[in-house]
């Protein structure tokens, strides 16, 4: 492809004391694609990805955001970068309010350079409202609201500072049906935007209607990267399972039977 | 007293509930909900005119006379201005046990320096060496911090070696001599016979305060409403201003009603509870203004949230130390200046108090929650029980025994409180 990627990261290691928790890994994403990053739990994806939002130091390893070359030490030079990064703990003070945690090491202030609570408060409802028309207690401590709408508040809080890349680590395990419905038309939204997503998750149907690449991770290291039109559902459990394909396999959009 | 001010603006976490002027309930809790009044801080209020009550009783009327309320409010400033530094640390779900010993400390540093080594009499000698005091403080803080914060060394385990090595310190600065008399203008600061700035401007200010009070219940109304918030109703507005300014006339009153010995010259309001009244108004705009504030509540919350957020935990972190030490500093020139002297027992066991205070005005040991006001609350009631049972002769082990009794009352009551909230 001519266009830069967004992000390239090129043979990342990472050891915790004797364990290999990321070994030789290479992933990249480019503008408006949705990449898949499979695995077991403790198959090194949110270790990866923890990497590129800068919560995590590489141990060895290259991180190419368009084009450059960069070190990510802390979180904030990764959402410098044009990173945003939703986690699946959500990373919410529950004792803040919703505005207080959209905000959150980057808060709106005054010309006098106190906080500007009133604006932080409008433009919070304004985003809240795109992404939920019904989330009307803005103002409580986000300990008081359903998962749902602390997961909206994540959300809104990767989508206000105009990011160019979005790490969303399982973004609808703690949703209902009418919210997972939300949040994949808000990925398809941001993905028309020209926003590249890094999709971590374990609901095939999400992978498959979401994603165009997968990458499938077991122990670590990577055991396959396609794009989704090549793999089935089951080909992508093998992966995450197993670690290989099923014997004999082939590219499913190049297989000539009729299905 | 600028308190009342501050009780109404203060929201403890932010809770700024504006969508819900509910219909429902009696007419009591609709008011207080359309007021935004933490229902917790007027349980406190309450608390504390009951025991202001209970105590007048049982001393025939001796503990709401000027004379004692002034002292009272004098006795209080030490322990309220560090307990305003104390929920801060707690917020952040640290403790900090040396900070006896730190007013210990530098307060026999100001007065070894101002008495034994600078000239008594220069004119630059007592600022000076509050500036030394001060910043001495400063810099026990933020050192305790750098091995809290960057060290990951417990802050109990860092700040229980601060308590032994500052006390001992404070015993080597002059091996164990008392240090005294401290500069006559210096002496001010402790609120003693002429510590206090007179009746005219006692008023004076008290007016200021009640004019403040107003622009910014104006300035706060016009901000909702620019905003398109549903603004308070305008009787409660006007309600809250009445009893704000109440307050503040009444404390004016009482202050300028004890007079000076043999003369009938008002005192009018202690300089160190002017010092403790900026304090709160310090601290209180720094926790709900300012981005440091934000952030200590957003660490006491959910440290890892903060830390991916971007906040930098450990500056932040160290700093709260810095201006513990700072407030420290504080306490030790009123102290030095109260006693007119150094002496190497200052600040021994007030970090208790001063923790206690905090916890009793409210402020989660869990971390996350706590308020500036509570504190002060805290610490008044603490100071009342104390002053009150020093009033009715009561020794000092019976007071450490109601003392103690108290705090685990209040924890329960917090507790119970916050189980009835869910």
């Amino acid at each position: 492809m001519s266009v830069t990627p967004l992000i390239e990261m090129k043979n990342i290691h990472k050891r915790f004391g004797g364990v290999h928790a990321v070994e030789n890994v290479s992933i990249s994403l480019y503008p408006g694609e949705v990449v898949g990053v499979l695995g077991h739990n403790g198959a090194g994806k949110s270790c990866l990805m923890k990497m590129l939002a800068g919560a995590l130091p590489v141990d060895s390893g290259e991180i190419i955001v368009n084009g450059q070359s960069v070190t990510i030490e802390n979180p904030r030079v990764s959402r410098d970068l044009g990173i945003e990064t939703i986690y699946q703990s959500l990373a919410l003070a529950d004792n803040l309010n919703a505005p207080a945690n959209l905000f959150l090491g980057r808060e709106l202030l005054t010309s006098m350079g106190t906080l500007d609570d009133p604006r932080m408060e409008v433009a919070t409802r304004k985003v809240m409202h795109k992404l939920n028309p019904n989330f009307s207690n803005i103002t409580d401590p986000v300990r008081s609201m359903s998962g749902g709408q602390r997961q909206v508040v994540a959300i809104g809080r990767a989508i206000y500072f105009d990011a160019k890349t979005l790490i969303m680590d399982e973004p609808t395990a703690a949703l209902g049906p009418s919210e997972t419905a939300m949040v994949s038309d808000l990925i398809k939204q941001l993905k028309s935007e020209g926003i590249g997503i890094f999709l971590i998750s374990h609901d095939m149907h999400d992978v498959f209607e979401l994603c165009d690449r997968v990458m499938v991770m077991k122990n670590g290291r990577d055991v396959g990267s396609f794009k989704v039109e090549e793999v089935t559902p089951d080909d992508i459990l093998s992966l995450i399972i197993i670690g290989k394909l099923p014997e004999g396999w082939q590219p499913r959009n190049l297989q000539s039977d009729p299905q | 007293m600028n308190f009342s001010v501050l009780l109404i603006k203060e929201k403890i976490l932010m809770t700024n509930e504006n969508s819900a002027y509910s219909k429902s309930g009696n007419a009591v809790s609709r008011i207080l909900k359309a007021s935004e009044l933490d229902t917790r801080m007027l349980a406190m209020v309450g608390i504390l005119a009951a025991v202001w009550l209970g105590l007048n009783f049982a001393t025939d009327g001796i503990f709401l006379t000027a004379r004692n309320l002034y002292n009272l409010s004098v006795q209080s400033s030490v322990v309220g201005i560090m307990a305003t530094g104390m929920v801060l640390v707690i917020v952040a779900r640290h403790i900090d046990l040396s900070v006896g010993s730190i007013v210990g400390f530098t307060g026999m540093m100001i007065a070894w320096l101002q008495v034994d080594i600078f000239p008594i009499t220069a004119s630059w000698n007592w600022p000076f060496t509050i500036v030394i005091g001060l910043l001495l403080g400063v810099v026990i803080g933020a050192l305790q911090g750098y091995w809290i914060a960057y060290k990951a060394i417990p802050a109990f385990v860092v700040t229980l070696g601060g308590l032994l090595i500052y006390r001992g310190a404070a015993f080597l600065v002059t091996d164990g001599r008392t240090v005294a008399p401290m500069n006559t203008d210096y002496q001010l600061l402790g609120g003693g016979i002429n510590g206090s700035i007179g009746a005219t401007w006692s008023l004076l200010l008290g007016i200021i305060a009640i004019i403040s009070v107003a622009i910014l219940m104006y300035r706060s109304h016009k901000n909702r409403v620019n905003h398109g918030f549903v603004a308070k109703p305008m009787g409660i507005q006007i309600g809250l201003f009445i009893i704000s300014a109440a307050l503040i006339l009444g404390f004016v009153w009482i202050m300028n009603s004890y007079n000076k010995p043999r003369s009938d010259i008002a005192r009018g309001i202690p300089i160190p509870v002017l010092i403790l009244i900026v304090t709160v108004i310090v601290m209180s705009m720094l926790t709900r203004l300012t981005r440091f504030g934000r952030y200590v509540f957003a660490i006491g919350g959910n440290p890892e949230a903060a830390e991916l957020s971007g906040i930098d935990v450990k500056k932040v972190t160290m700093m709260i130390f810095a201006l513990m030490g700072l407030l420290c500093g504080i306490a030790a020139v009123i102290t030095t200046a109260r006693l007119n002297a150094g002496v190497n027992s200052m600040g021994l066991l007030t970090e208790l108090s001063v923790i206690a205070a905090a916890v009793i005005g409210g402020t989660s040991l869990n971390g996350g929650s706590g308020s500036i006001t509570g504190a002060i609350l805290g610490a008044l009631i603490m100071q009342s029980l104390e002053n009150g049972m020093v009033l009715l002769g009561a020794g000092s082990a019976e007071r450490q025994v109601i003392i103690g009794l108290v705090l685990i009352g209040a924890v329960w009551f917090d507790t119970f409180y916050k189980a009835q909230q869910k």
